[in-house]
């Protein structure tokens, strides 16, 4: 149990009690994709909105465990502001350390990078990479 | 029936750690029934009703063979047993095979809330191209089929009734047979999903009248990819097959065939042979020890467990009341997927989610629920381990801001 608990102590219960950028806005400069986990009922739907290459803001809203719900949060925290290739970076970068696939670690993941601790539970993978799999759909739609 | 002996049969129990919570997902799988899956691949390993060589003489054979202890099992006629991929496969014949081909605009389909997708979903696509309309049971209070309840919604059009026997995450028992006799009265065809009733009860189909039924053999003791529909006999000679090709045919001509007589017309390619004959060793084992042991003990074990958790705060139990061995509960406050990490933890198997049945879950109004589930390898031992991390799994989850 000491890897879910120092999993849970670290961002992740924060970010889940004081979701941040939490809530969609009805504005057509914002890009939206909404994944569902239909298995475990996981529920995301992630908005972007990009501005001459920089990512300016990313909302999220939606249902799901913490470390769904949590890395949202998470996530719009880390990006925005975010030139858009960076941005697409640390995604690539985050969604491979999930999966115990080779990473560029030089690449600065800040505080997405206690999420690492989810590779010790495969079975949670999905969880962690809902919302940045979202974002990600987002970055394409605005191609 | 002694859950502790028979426990050395499952090798996948040889971890005295492990406990095993999921059965209503699909059962462990007993030595016996192992044991026959190999010796079909070691031995003989060749198709069936096909080669004019002993070899496939004896595959046949034994493949038919499961087929007759399978049609003993729910006291059906040999030829009125069709083997399926699982249970999912058999509803889906059901509802295309007989649904598109019978029903018009003009009739009602009755389903319920309480289905699992495999029931609702090939029925909702039969209405989708029908247009026949999909009718809902009213669940009562409890989340419970009644017969009154179906009495409000059956009526002269109903034409076909889709409904469980055990309900896959209440764990109810369906008055299925009083819906099947009112529903004849009627005129219409009754089609049962017992995936969760044949692993834990005595089904007898000319008792129940029903005219279609389904399960799944890996829910019972049996390898995965092996199912069974039932269906009545003059019911299946009227129906189409929904798979064409190999073994199902009669006279093959350049712009039209014949097919054989069910049940081959509807099992197209090479079959799961191994599947089937494993099942015919899962019906041999379940039979030896006896329905009313297995179910007994499972509602024994449900009853104890049940009691705890009520004695535990903030455990919210969904089916207090229900018949069988199936558990459906939260801990308050903390998302089932969550807490299912904490249990898996402790090397406790159990299901998070929806239990592929959204339906059930949208009327309880919850995102998602635990589910346990207890069988015949189940011990007194499995219900307290599993108390235990409950009670550990809530403090856990406080203690880190839940």
């Amino acid at each position: 149990m000491r890897d879910l608990e120092v999993l849970y102590r670290q961002v992740i219960m924060e970010h889940y009690k004081n979701p941040r950028n939490k809530g969609l806005l009805n504005d057509s400069t914002y890009k939206t994709i909404h994944i569902k986990n239909p298995t475990c009922g996981d529920d995301i739907t992630i908005q972007s909105k990009i501005e001459d290459g920089i990512v300016k803001d990313v909302r999220h809203d939606g249902t799901g465990c913490s470390i769904c719900c949590s890395s949202a949060s998470v996530m719009s925290e880390t990006l925005i502001g975010k030139t858009k290739t960076d941005a697409k970076n640390i995604t690539e970068t985050y969604l491979n350390m999930l999966t115990n696939k080779e990473f560029d670690e030089s690449v600065e993941l800040e505080e997405a990078v206690v999420y690492r601790g989810v590779n010790k539970f495969p079975a949670r993978i999905k969880c962690a990479s809902i919302a940045w799999k979202a974002f990600e759909g987002t970055l394409e739609e605005s191609e | 029936m002694d859950a502790y002996l028979l426990k050395k049969d499952f090798p996948v129990l040889d971890d005295k750690t492990l406990v095993y919570l999921d059965t209503a997902a699909s059962s462990l799988k007993p030595k016996q029934v192992i044991k026959k899956l190999d010796e079909y691949y070691e031995k003989y390993s060749v198709n069936v009703h096909r080669g004019v060589y002993s070899l496939s003489y004896v595959a046949t054979q034994l493949y038919e063979e499961s087929r007759r202890k399978v049609s003993e099992f729910i006291n059906a006629d040999f030829d009125e047993i069709i083997f399926t991929r699982g249970a999912s496969s058999a509803l889906n014949l059901v509802a295309t095979s007989y649904g598109l081909n019978n029903l018009t605009s003009e009739d009602e389909i009755i389903v319920s809330e309480l289905e699992h997708h495999s029931q609702v979903l090939p029925w909702q696509n039969v209405s989708n191209i029908t247009k026949a309309k999909l009718i809902y049971v009213p669940l009562n209070k409890e989340g419970r089929i009644t017969v009154e309840n179906f009495k409000k919604v059956l009526n002269k059009k109903t034409k076909v009734v889709a409904l469980n026997y055990v309900s896959n995450v209440m764990g109810y028992v369906s008055p299925i047979k009083e819906i099947i006799r009112l529903s004849h009265e009627v005129g219409a065809v009754v089609s049962v999903d017992a995936a969760q009733a044949a692993p834990h009860m005595r089904i007898d189909v000319k008792d129940l009248d029903c005219d279609f039924l389904a399960f799944s053999g890996h829910k019972m003791l049996g390898p995965t990819g092996i199912g069974v529909m039932f269906g009545k006999k003059e019911l299946l000679k009227d129906m189409p097959p929904i798979e064409f090709g190999g073994d199902m045919n009669d006279n093959v001509n350049l712009y039209d065939a014949s097919w054989k007589d069910s049940p081959y017309k509807f099992e197209t390619g090479t079959p799961p042979i191994a599947g089937a004959i494993g099942l015919g060793a899962a019906i041999d084992y379940l039979n030896n020890l006896g329905f009313e042991n297995i179910s007994t003990h499972e509602k024994k074990l449900k009853d104890y467990a049940v009691e705890k958790l009520l004695k535990i705060e903030d455990i919210i139990v969904y089916n207090k009341t229900s018949e069988t061995g199936i558990i459906t509960f939260n801990i308050a406050g903390v998302h089932p997927h969550d807490a299912v990490t904490f249990f898996d933890g402790d090397n406790i198997c159990m299901r998070a989610g929806h239990h592929c049945a959204q339906l059930i879950i949208k009327w309880l109004e919850v995102v998602a629920t635990l589910r346990v589930s207890f069988y015949l390898y189940n011990t007194i031992e499995d219900c307290d381990k599993f108390i235990e991390s409950v009670k550990n799994a809530r403090d856990f989850f406080k203690s880190v801001g839940f």
